[in-house]
């Protein structure tokens, strides 16, 4: 069964219409990446997925069951929204790191307060405590932050807020991580190791959607490249195919530009 | 002479210093109720606290502690002119009874106003990104206004908070003007009854001694928070 299963997204803001009619699946631990230029409603389509925006109109199904649904009348509760919102996770393009956190409140902020809502925490507060704090250590260790678990978000080099951000996100268990551009914002030579830490996620079989500008690390660890142009899936399929091999027109120009740069 | 002046003027100072510390406390969360409603997205609720502000802030506080304390009865002598009605008999029984009570409620709402538009800055200045990540990672709204939000919004608002503070100091002189026994009128009862002017000059003293702790308070705060950005 697929994951996730976006059909028929539209989104505008006023008379701009930025998604027109968006599809595509993806199955359990695969890794999509979604290329495309500027404007063309990537961040967009994830922050509708994301319930950071209400789509229009369109479905977002999880495990084959409607999440959202933009025919319903009935808009979610804030509380229906908040369970809907905790099956995603995203990392931000600028961090948005909680800055008066040291680096593992940072990651253990959210758990803390969701398990305030567990029938069995006031019985067992130290232990689901421990049990957090044992998870953030080992998420932190796994984007290679351990020894900065004390340091606040300014001491911190871009590269370290941002995989900082990325064990955040894992923190609460997505079955979908979201990433949006996260090298974006930071120094060519910090790209590397935000690099390295999704490969390895990637190698975890971790589910991811990653919408990023760089070609040649979307070719080598997406199972399927996803090309959006003007709020339309132009192109999709493999790598092999969609990068290596493009069909449309559109999508051999935007490569092309890349590659003259 | 000069010990009976001090001793006096220290007792000014503790109503000074009354109308100061309780003002502070009930204008700092009245203040951010109406930054909430200056803000808010229900129209006329918005236009309405706006229009408030901008009375409040357009007008004398001076000119307000007169409408406070003189305008109830003003109103019950008006109607009484008038014959009265019931309505205008309401208004002009709602009185405010103690000159300490009406300076209290003009300078709660007075300063009340002030300090909402500063927390309207402040929490205006948070990245909207801050409030995303919170709900992503499902947090309340309430959560993520006290747990997120709030602590940055204080460190951005000390300096201006500060500033108000410190002019609230020596505002509270002007309830003089509806006889409240604060310092300035403690020294001034020095001219008439013994002609002497320099414990009105004295006076300065209390008010910058006070500021200058003051000072020191909101530098410590600035400091302590100094650890994030």
């Amino acid at each position: 069964m697929k994951i996730l299963e976006i059909k028929n997204l539209c989104k505008s803001f006023g008379k701009t219409s930025v998604l027109k009619d968006v599809n595509f699946s993806m199955e359990e631990g695969e890794v999509v990446s979604v290329i495309g230029a500027s404007g063309s409603g990537k961040t967009t389509l994830l922050r509708c997925i994301n319930f950071l925006e209400r789509a229009d109109k369109g479905q977002i199904l999880l495990d084959g069951e409607v999440l959202f649904d933009g025919e319903s009348e009935k808009r979610s509760s804030a509380k229906e929204l908040r369970k809907k919102q905790r099956n995603f996770g995203l990392v931000f393009q600028d961090f948005n790191l909680f800055p008066q956190y040291n680096v593992i409140d940072n990651v253990m902020l959210a758990p803390k307060l969701l398990a305030k809502e567990r029938p069995d925490f006031k019985s067992r507060k130290k232990e689901i405590y421990g049990e957090i704090e044992q998870t953030a250590r080992e998420l932190l260790e796994r984007v290679g932050l351990s020894e900065k678990l004390s340091n606040y978000p300014c001491e911190l080099s871009g590269g370290q807020k941002q995989r900082v951000s990325i064990a955040r996100a894992l923190a609460l268990k997505p079955r979908v991580l979201f990433f949006d551009e996260p090298t974006s914002a930071l120094d060519p030579e910090l790209t590397g190791e935000i690099l390295k830490v999704i490969r390895k996620l990637a190698a975890e079989h971790i589910t991811m959607v990653i919408v990023t500008h760089e070609i040649d690390f979307a070719s080598n660890v997406s199972d399927k490249v996803i090309f959006m142009a003007d709020g339309i899936v132009v192109e999709e399929g493999p790598p092999s195919a969609v990068i290596e091999n493009p069909q449309n027109e559109r999508t051999r120009s935007f490569l092309q530009k890349l590659n003259e740069k | 002479m000069f010990i009976q002046v001090t001793l006096s003027l220290l007792e000014g100072f503790g109503m000074t210093l009354k109308i100061f510390l309780l003002t502070l406390a009930l204008a700092l969360p009245l203040g951010l109720i109406i930054s909430f409603g200056s803000m808010t997205r229900v129209r006329p609720i918005r236009w309405l606290v706006r229009t408030f502000i901008w009375v409040i802030r357009g007008t004398p506080l001076m000119l307000q502690l007169i409408v406070i304390y003189y305008g109830p009865g003003l109103i019950a002598a008006w109607a009484a002119v008038r014959g009265g009605n019931a309505v205008m008999d309401m208004i002009a029984a709602w009185t405010v009874p103690e000159r300490f009570g009406a300076v209290i409620i003009a300078f709660v709402i007075n300063y009340a106003c002030y300090f909402s538009e500063i927390y309207r800055g402040g929490i205006e200045a948070i990245p909207k990104g801050q409030m995303e990540a919170g709900q992503v990672l499902g947090m309340k709204r309430p959560q993520i206004f006290f747990r997120v939000v709030l602590l940055q919004v204080i460190k951005h608002i000390v300096p201006p908070m500060s500033n108000e503070i410190i002019t609230l100091v020596k505002d509270t002189s002007l309830a003089r003007i509806i006889m409240v026994y604060e310092i300035i009128w403690n020294a001034q009862k020095f001219i008439k009854s013994d002609g002497l002017l320099w414990p009105l000059f004295y006076t300065g003293a209390y008010y910058l001694l006070f500021c200058g702790v003051l000072t020191l308070l909101f530098g410590y705060i600035e400091k302590r928070l100094d650890y994030f950005k």
